[in-house]
């Protein structure tokens, strides 16, 4: 019985000791960190002060870009929704060889480098690019997209939508087709169909895609890095300017402790959200 | 079996296309002989894949990110497959607390971690090192792995496991022999899609890695937030051949969509 508990805590103990180390240690310090104060002269001291979040929660300047992050990430979302809940019920309905091949072709471009995406939509939206191009064509004249926050939500839409197509997909292989194919014949129309049939099933698989995006696309860098430019800062890419730039480091740690407890928050706010249907399901 | 109609398949052919233009424009301008991101129309060179081989930056950039995804790939694998042996084979206290913190980068952004690796190798005076930069990683990596290591666990079938030790075969006889054969593709698909995640990672990265150990999306992430030419495009044009090499191994191995969308 001994043996029984000893076993797996050896079998475990180098992971726990390195996550322990490296994941709980750290961010307790960055939570220590952000209640420390800062001067710009001197640097970190050793001191304990809320200034940082208050400043962070009251400055125009940073609710502005934490607003901004929330909007473009809440439009992201929803695209994203817009978009891969159909595509994913395109391809479920898809036959054999088509199926994967584009299944792959949507989920694959997942495993190439955020920031070669990124550099590939600044390539296609600049004012030479693809898209101005096919704009002047049919005789619009070129319209600035780069660095505006349009660029930033293509872009975004681009990287998150695999991470919405896979939830749904998941939800909808679990839905047996001859089910709509019954409502059909009991003379239910295609719309009614999808909508009382084949959208319950998948709306979990919808609200989980929407989390992950959600949660993604707020806390995303590369893509407000290389398409919004200097000026159109979202979350990561002010953090990352006050630690690097600014070297105010405590006031960075706040605003990272507060995308934190946002991701943690909505993460919980799911888990509500399933168990209640959960009950709700068994009634 | 329900056809899809005209209008979702050409719904489907824009989403595809939105899916592919940015990878494709990138592998077109990345053969142009021109000094400008343009797409070639008559020619075709080479100048820029030549550059990049000629650029040390971009190679000492290249070489750092292979060694770090494969040493932090391999001891994520070392770490994974013990920690989901006793998560799946064992109950015991903190079972699920345990999983918990194995499973926790995955909820925290990676933009927290990179803050929080920086506070933690400038306090223990770490910055700047690459056996720490590859600790950081497996951090971020374990995760991928563990649940594919879980799901093969959880698969496998345990009568030939108890078969070998009715045979008289000692516990480490019957894992190395018996179970480790079995969740191989697990595990090699877990080390393929760590070493993917390490080698893409930026996020964090750039937080914790100094001029010598800087990685390659680093590195391109500089370049490309100073100057827009087209050995950016030459670069990113390998790095799509690259993915497109290993997404081809991972399918042989273990089956693409089994890893991405984790249907079982």
């Amino acid at each position: 019985m001994n043996r029984s508990v000893a076993t797996p805590l050896m079998l475990a103990s180098p992971g726990a000791v390195l996550f322990a180390g490296l994941v709980i240690v750290p961010l307790v310090l960055t939570l220590i960190l952000s209640f420390l104060a800062y001067d710009h002269g001197t640097g970190i001291k050793d001191s304990w002060t809320l200034a940082h979040y208050m400043h962070v929660l009251s400055d125009s300047y940073y609710l502005g870009i934490f607003w901004r992050t929330l909007r473009l990430a809440a439009l992201t979302t929803l695209i994203c929704a817009l978009i891969g809940a159909p595509e994913a019920y395109i391809l479920s309905r898809m036959r054999s060889p088509w199926r994967s091949v584009f299944l792959l072709v949507i989920i694959g471009p997942l495993l190439v480098s955020v920031v070669v995406r990124a550099f590939g939509w600044s390539m296609l939206l600049g004012s030479t690019g693809l898209v101005n191009a096919a704009l002047a064509a049919v005789g619009l004249g070129p319209v600035r997209l780069l660095y505006t926050e349009t660029a930033i939500v293509i872009a975004l839409v681009h990287v998150m939508l695999p991470f919405m197509v896979i939830p749904v997909w998941t939800a909808l292989q679990k839905l047996d087709p001859m089910v709509e194919a019954a409502a059909w014949t009991l003379g239910a129309s295609r719309f009614s169909a999808l909508r009382r049939v084949v959208m319950p099933q998948v709306s979990m698989g919808l609200l989980s895609g929407s989390l992950i995006v959600f949660g993604l696309s707020a806390s995303a860098f590369a893509i407000p890095g290389l398409l919004g430019g200097r000026r159109l800062k979202m979350a990561a890419t002010l953090v990352y300017d006050e630690y690097m730039h600014e070297l105010n480091w405590p006031l960075g740690a706040a605003i990272a402790i507060l995308v934190l407890v946002a991701n943690l928050v909505i993460m919980l706010a799911y888990n509500r959200a399933v168990e209640a249907r959960a009950r709700r399901m068994l009634g | 079996m329900q056809k899809n109609g005209p209008v979702a398949l050409l719904f489907h052919a824009l989403v595809v296309a939105f899916v592919l233009a940015p990878l494709v424009v990138i592998c077109l301008v990345a053969f142009t002989p021109e000094n400008t991101l343009t797409m070639p129309t008559t020619a075709f060179s080479l100048r820029w894949f030549r550059a990049v081989f000629e650029h040390p930056d971009f190679v000492t950039a290249f070489g750092n990110s292979l060694w770090l995804a494969t040493i932090a790939a391999s001891i994520s694998v070392a770490i994974a497959v013990p920690a989901g042996l006793a998560i799946d084979r064992y109950r015991f206290p903190g079972r699920d607390a345990l999983n918990g913190l194995f499973l926790s980068p995955l909820i925290i952004p990676h933009l927290v971690l990179g803050v929080a690796f920086l506070r933690l190798f400038a306090l223990i005076g770490a910055t700047g090192s690459f056996a720490w930069l590859v600790l950081s990683h497996v951090i971020i990596v374990t995760p991928y792995v563990l649940r594919l290591v879980l799901a093969a666990l959880s698969g496998l079938d345990r009568s030939a496991e108890q078969a070998a030790m009715t045979l008289g075969a000692s516990r480490f006889t019957v894992f190395r022999r018996v179970t480790a054969p079995m969740i191989l593709p697990g595990i090699s698909g877990g080390w393929l899609i760590a070493f993917i995640n390490s080698f893409d990672e930026l996020t964090m990265s750039i937080f914790v890695t100094s001029p010598a150990t800087v990685t390659l999306p680093v590195r391109m992430y500089m370049y490309a937030t100073e100057s827009i030419d087209p050995m950016m495009a030459a670069v990113s044009a390998l790095m799509i051949a690259l993915t497109a090499l290993a997404m081809l191994a991972l399918d042989r191995v273990f089956g693409l969509d089994k890893i991405l969308v984790g249907e079982k």
